[in-house]
């Protein structure tokens, strides 16, 4: 397993949000959380990633034990995360960005990102450009690029189509394919449900901060109980 | 044309003076206000501590029988900068970071900075006296008379040797600065924590790195500040609380989290006060001649009387919180 | 619950035992003057404590508004100057402050151009020339009415009336001057705020510290009027008892009404701004509004506290007004007593207030006793000037003090008590 949660408890202050999560990805799969709003699903990253407290259950990355490792930690073991909202320096510019996902590195890192701009070509001509300056669809492709830094072996995404138009969302999940088929794990919370089950390994359905359903993408995509309910019929 | 120079040496030197002063001063300001988040209320006692620690390191120097061209004030000045900031390190570790740590409320760090203030004034007055000292006590300070290739200023313009060398530090200390920020992978991430802290912890940024790091910054241009103003004029004990009103407003009209913007800030606040503390029937009186009998040119006429000069920075202050919070340099507004 | 109220009891019982122990060493006079100062500085502490407990405002700027109060004091009690009356100046200084009216009315008209068509940026630039021009003419006009004030007359002097105006009227300047700094600031995070009054304090000093012709600077005002017999009548104690009777009925006053006020609908509404200033929003809480409004009250009760206790000391010293005296010294009353708790204040500020009057004397004592120690033992040459020095003891421990009750009691001695079953969020 390349990264298992187990009956996972957190949320802010005094408020339970996840109660009793578990998931679990093998090293290359594409897992996708999805379930209506407030089932804890971004809450569901941040617990994995550190940025909340853990109150019960365990995180296992790699197997060793990271409940509620810091996240600075988890970056240098190899795994990181783009949040939802603010997720560039919009005063930095594009290379910039990319340099400061490499921060936790101390080697010579720049074939790294040649192969960013590769991955992601417009890129290339606005290297120098403050990152606040591009559109939605490129500054998705800055955070993803800045979190690829790392060479990570799991990507945490936070709802990557949030506020793309329809011709940008196929362009994000054909991008994640493509990083995925470098080998990286991805492990993405997702508003549409149905293509994002589309390209998934697995999928985990959560409702009220508890696991629905687990399975396949592709069983979940066919389970006429799970459309009714998640899918919009 | 002696009008002028008269203007030159009340307005442009003394405003390139001051303003250098609030200008070092004003970069730390906007950096742990960009970075760490809070007003640093306890600025003007850093840069006095830095000027005290210059005192004393210059003492040290004097009593080893060092003798140097240049003020020996200015000499120890590395040392005094090296002492800050380690002062600055230690006070966050002791007082700021516990709060940073547990969570606290911004304005929790600003009240922690106030007791700092009174803490470190309580000590520099404790162990210093409360009279003003100079530098200049076993040593002469070089005066300049640049005198003017024209036949009609008689009077010449008048720089110190430490102004000198306060522009000349001031300058190198903003080439350094800006190398260090758009270079250095450390600069970088102060920048992308400034710009977005949770994304620069998210990236696995030391934030603690950083935070040390603007400590170190802050303090040694503090002490380098509070050290040249020192040099320049004396060094009043008290001198905190007047130097931060005008460090505050220079840094939030620049923008705040903005370095260049807290230099300009500097500069322009200085520049006003000494625009506004000039007295332009001085200037005036070469026109009269050319004006009709009637129009009567006043003996004073100035802006603001010198013993309210912490007025200007204040209104500056205002305004700009008023037209513009972001300041000039669109920094943030927290 | 419980034990809180055991704890504020437990505490009054202390304060009394110290109050009966020091009137037992050094006089009823003595104690009387104590704690008459010390329900006064309750009175700032009241004003501060509701603007940092209720509105999470910080006012760096409190020895501004107490000096305000005491010049309001002075304007309107202290008795006329007959000198000034009967000089030309009066005539002089009416006629200046007409300048002041028509050139405001004109800046004002001008900066409404913009509604008869003039162009929006042409109408700015007129105001702010027009603005200047006046500054410049009535600054130009003062100068020689004040400088034949202070030649002549001294200063303007007093109105004559009844002490208690001059209270009142030091709680409206101080509401006065705190509204626009609060409109400007409040909209903007509480560091702004911060550094606003910290500047303003210093403006007010350095106006009513030069301003010879109406404050006497540094020559200093004395004696300012009292509502109650002077002590040139009745005596130290009797007099001072007096006092003490009046102020303490303000304190109990002014704590009664902050309790309605904070049970009733407005104090929820301002405590549910403070802990979730983005939710009150949301419920459509006007935020900047209801916390300008605090701003002020508090500014309001600072400044009639700032008034009771310079009238008390007899003397208006505008260079007397040390922020550490009153700024700082509230301040550690304020987060001692418990942010967001009345009686807290109020314990906070006799309790702080006698430590700090009994601090002078014991710093100087331990100074004394080290410099003895140290000359008999090191022939240690102690500075001249180590009585001032030692005084500097007192700045470090308010410093420390504050820095360690945030550390270590961020919610005070008195944390606040939550009327009812609210939960009152994490600070």
């Amino acid at each position: 397993m390349l990264v298992e949660a187990a009956n996972l408890h957190a949320g802010y202050g005094e408020m339970n949000i996840l109660d009793g999560v578990s998931l679990a990805l093998e090293a290359g799969e594409i897992g996708v959380v999805i379930g209506p709003n407030g089932a804890g699903k971004s809450t569901t990253l941040k617990a994995l990633f550190g940025l909340l407290r853990v109150s019960e259950g365990s995180v296992r990355f790699d197997g060793a034990d990271v409940t509620n490792a810091t996240p600075e930690s988890l970056v240098r073991r190899g795994m990181s995360f783009v949040p939802q909202e603010r997720n560039v320096f919009e005063t930095l510019t594009v290379q910039e960005n990319l340099e400061m996902g490499a921060f936790v590195r101390r080697d010579d890192y720049r074939h790294l990102v040649e192969r960013i701009y590769a991955l992601f070509p417009p890129l290339r001509d606005k290297r120098g450009q403050p990152a606040g300056e591009l559109s939605g669809g490129q500054r998705q492709m800055v955070a993803m690029g800045r979190a690829l830094m790392v060479e990570p072996r799991l990507l945490l995404l936070d709802e990557p189509t949030a506020g793309l138009s329809p011709l940008f969302m196929s362009q994000v999940f054909e991008q994640i394919l493509a990083v995925n088929a470098t080998g990286v794990g991805v492990l993405m919370v997702e508003q549409n449900a149905r293509q994002a089950l589309g390209i998934a390994h697995k999928g985990f359905v959560l409702a009220s901060g508890r696991n629905r359903f687990t399975d396949t993408g592709q069983k979940l995509l066919a389970d006429p109980e799970v459309a009714r309910s998640f899918l919009g019929g | 044309m002696n009008e002028l120079v008269f203007f030159v040496n009340k307005v442009l030197v003394a405003g390139t003076v001051i303003g250098s002063i609030y200008a070092l001063g004003a970069v730390g300001v906007t950096l742990v206000f960009g970075i760490l988040r809070f007003a640093h209320f306890a600025h003007g006692d850093l840069m006095t501590a830095g000027a005290f620690a210059a005192l004393a390191g210059a003492a040290g120097l004097h009593a080893l029988g060092v003798s140097t061209p240049l003020p020996i004030g200015f000499v120890a000045l590395p040392l005094a900068m090296i002492a800050t900031a380690l002062l600055a390190m230690g006070l966050d570790r002791t007082f700021y970071r516990p709060l940073r740590e547990r969570g606290a409320r911004p304005i929790v760090l600003v009240m922690a900075s106030i007791g700092v203030t009174l803490m470190l004034q309580g000590l520099v007055r404790l162990f210093a006296g409360t009279a003003p000292r100079s530098f200049f006590t076993g040593e002469r300070k070089d005066i300049f008379h640049i005198a003017l290739p024209f036949d009609l200023a008689d009077r010449p313009i008048i720089v110190t040797e430490p102004q000198v060398l306060l522009v000349l530090l001031t300058a190198a200390a903003v080439v350094a600065l800006h190398y260090f920020l758009t270079r250095s992978r450390l600069g970088k991430a102060m920048r992308a924590t400034s710009d977005n802290a949770d994304l620069a912890r998210v990236s696995g940024i030391d934030t603690e790195l950083v935070a040390r790091t603007t400590w170190i910054i802050a303090g040694g241009l503090a002490a380098a500040g509070g050290t040249m103003l020192s040099l320049d004029v004396t060094l009043k004990p008290d001198l905190s609380f007047s130097l931060l009103l005008p460090i505050f407003a220079a840094a939030i009209v620049g923008g705040v989290g903005q370095p260049y913007g807290a230099i300009a800030g500097g500069f322009l606040v200085g520049f006003a006060e000494t625009l506004s503390v000039f007295n332009w029937s001085v200037l005036l009186r070469v026109l009269a001649p050319v004006l009709p009998e009637t129009v009567e040119i006043p003996t004073k006429l100035a802006f603001v009387p010198p013993e309210y000069k912490i007025v200007v920075p204040f209104f500056i202050l205002v305004v700009v919180l008023v037209w513009r919070p972001t300041g000039i340099f669109r920094g943030r507004v927290l | 619950m419980n034990r809180l109220a055991v704890r504020e009891l437990a505490l009054l019982a202390g304060l009394v035992v110290m109050v009966g122990l020091i009137q037992a060493w050094l006089g009823t006079a003595y104690t009387l003057r104590m704690l008459v100062e010390a329900s006064c500085y309750a009175i700032l502490a009241l004003g501060l404590g509701i603007q940092w407990g209720y509105g999470g405002l910080f006012n760096v700027g409190v020895v501004g508004f107490v000096a305000l109060g005491g010049f309001a004091s002075v304007l309107l009690s202290y008795p006329v100057n007959e000198d000034f009356l009967n000089s030309g100046s009066a005539a002089e200084l009416a006629r200046v402050g007409l300048y002041a009216v028509l050139g405001i009315a004109v800046v004002f008209a001008i900066s409404r151009l913009h509604r008869l068509g003039v162009p929006r940026g042409l109408c700015t630039a007129a105001t702010i020339a027009a603005a200047a021009a006046v500054y410049l003419v009535v600054t130009t006009a003062l100068d020689p009415v004040a400088g034949e004030i202070e030649a002549n007359a001294g200063f303007v002097g007093g109105l004559g009336l009844p002490a208690w105006t001059g209270w009142l009227a030091g709680g409206a300047l101080a509401g006065l001057v705190a509204w626009p700094i609060g409109r400007i600031c409040l909209g903007l995070r509480s560091d702004y705020l911060a550094i606003a009054t910290l500047g303003i304090a210093e403006i007010i000093k350095a106006f009513l510290k030069n301003a010879d012709w109406l404050t006497r600077g540094t020559l200093t005002v004395s004696p300012l009027p009292w509502p109650v017999p002077t002590p040139d009548e009745v005596g130290f104690v009797w007099a001072r008892a007096g006092y003490l009777c009046l102020t303490a009925a303000m304190v109990v006053a002014i704590y009664v009404l902050l309790e309605r006020a904070y049970r009733a609908p407005w104090g929820r509404m301002m405590r549910a701004i403070r802990d979730n200033e983005v939710s009150a929003a949301a419920m459509g809480k006007d935020v900047n509004r209801r916390r300008l409004e605090i701003f002020v009250l508090g500014s309001i009760l600072i400044g009639i506290g700032g008034a009771a206790l310079v009238s008390f000391v007899r003397i208006f010293d505008p260079a007397g007004f040390l922020p550490l005296n009153y700024t700082f010294l509230v301040w550690v009353m304020v987060i001692l007593g418990g942010s967001g708790n009345n009686l807290g204040a109020i314990v906070g500020a006799l309790l702080v207030y006698i430590i700090w009057t009994l601090s002078e004397p014991a710093a100087l004592l331990l100074f004394d006793a080290l410099r003895d120690l140290g000359d008999a033992w090191f022939g240690w040459d102690a500075p001249s000037d180590l009585q001032s020095r030692a005084l500097q003891m007192r700045v470090f421990v308010i410093g420390l003090t504050i820095t360690l009750v945030l550390r270590f009691a961020p919610r005070g001695v008195l944390p606040e008590r939550a009327p009812r079953h609210e939960q009152v969020g994490p600070r």
